[in-house]
């Protein structure tokens, strides 16, 4: 097994463990704060739960329409010197713009292929590494009323193609195509 | 942008079915999928509260605040700016944690205060200045440690085994951000225009 899987089993559970004895030396009363910050999640899930149906129908609307395999298919011959897999094209460009929407289009696509299929572990992979570019900027800038951003749109493009092009390497290394 | 994005998608999937001759299964797929919808945010649901927990566990013990404190020689190579022990700093180091630890509810309002912080610095106030631009590209480049809503939807779709992601996705995140950081340095040298 590769080394990167056991930091797959053991990540979890080691921060877990150490959380956990940070709190008893620090003498919490560990289960009632757990409980304290569980009950959260049921706010997270309500705020979630409508954005999540709306962009999921969506999803699946363009994808039984056959729109999506139109779209996958005139992407092919572009990437016909990479064997980067055209189904991925639209999540990757997606992804840059709106975090709910790709969410969908990721949900999709392992309902399509399978979580453990080769394309359900790049974009499991590719979702851990990227982040939403257009939307953290406008949010962070328009905050302080600033126009000109200089290179930051560079560096976020640059940024999240370096994590697509290393999440699709990393995956074939450690689980093989 | 996102009232695009969506719209165009249903009436894309609208207009495409007609002509394809899949308006059955368009309908059909509006039904399921915000049936899946809820199915995935109860298998969130339990991930999430388990999670959230153990993260309060963290707060209340004075850890996040900990490591705040202990990532500085880091915010000091990456914002030579900022000067140390000013607010900025403590703002950003609040975000960037609630970030490695998956916590992007936690994430904004730090973040938000760290950039109004960094304006204060700013010499040209519609223009980001070296620290706002390292800041955003480092937090666009993901600095997330585990991504356990990913997990919640792998074993959703049933995974063999949701969490053997988290290493790959480690290491493709170190290396986006490694790239962030030094595409930053770089842009920083040089004079601003």
């Amino acid at each position: 097994m590769k080394w990167v899987l056991y930091i797959s089993d053991f990540m979890i559970p080691l921060i877990i463990f150490g959380i956990l004895v940070y709190g008893l030396l620090k003498k919490i009363n560990i289960f009632d704060v757990f409980i304290e910050g569980a009950k959260g999640s049921v706010n997270t899930i309500l705020t979630i739960m409508p954005t999540l149906i709306g962009l999921m129908v969506a999803v699946g609307i363009i994808r039984a329409s056959g729109a999506l395999d139109m779209i996958e298919r005139g992407l092919k011959p572009l990437l016909k010197f990479t064997s980067f897999p055209s189904e991925l094209i639209p999540l990757t460009i997606l992804r840059s713009i709106s975090a709910s929407a790709s969410l969908g289009l990721v949900l999709d696509l392992f309902k399509q292929y399978g979580p453990d299929s080769f394309i359900g572990r790049l974009i499991s992979v590719m979702m851990g590494c990227t982040e939403t570019i257009f939307y953290t900027m406008s949010v962070y800038f328009m905050s302080i009323g600033i126009k000109k951003t200089r290179y930051t749109l560079a560096g976020a493009i640059l940024a999240n193609l370096a994590g697509v092009i290393a999440s699709f390497y990393i995956t074939i290394w450690v689980f093989g195509r | 942008m996102l009232n695009y994005l969506w719209g165009f998608m249903i009436l894309i999937g609208i207009i495409v079915a007609t002509f394809t001759g899949t308006m059955g299964e368009v309908t059909q797929a509006a039904i399921n999928s915000s049936k899946e919808a809820v199915q995935i945010c109860i298998t969130l649901l339990g991930v999430l509260a388990f999670w959230m927990g153990i993260m309060k566990i963290a707060e209340k013990s004075g850890l996040i605040s900990g490591l705040t404190n202990k990532i500085r020689p880091i915010l000091r190579f990456l914002f030579p700016d900022v000067p140390d022990g000013h607010d900025a700093q403590k703002y950003i180091a609040t975000n960037l944690i609630a970030n490695v630890l998956g916590l992007g509810w936690a994430a904004t309002p730090p973040g938000l205060l760290a950039m109004k912080a960094l304006q204060k610095l700013n010499l040209k106030k519609n223009e980001a200045s070296n620290a706002m631009c390292m800041f955003l590209i480092v937090n666009i480049s993901s600095v997330q440690l585990i991504s356990v809503n990913i997990i919640a939807y792998r074993s959703q779709y049933g995974s063999a085994n949701p969490s053997e992601v988290i290493g790959p996705s480690l290491l493709a995140t170190c290396i986006s951000t490694v790239t962030a950081i030094i595409f930053g340095k770089i842009m920083e040298r040089r004079k601003r225009s």
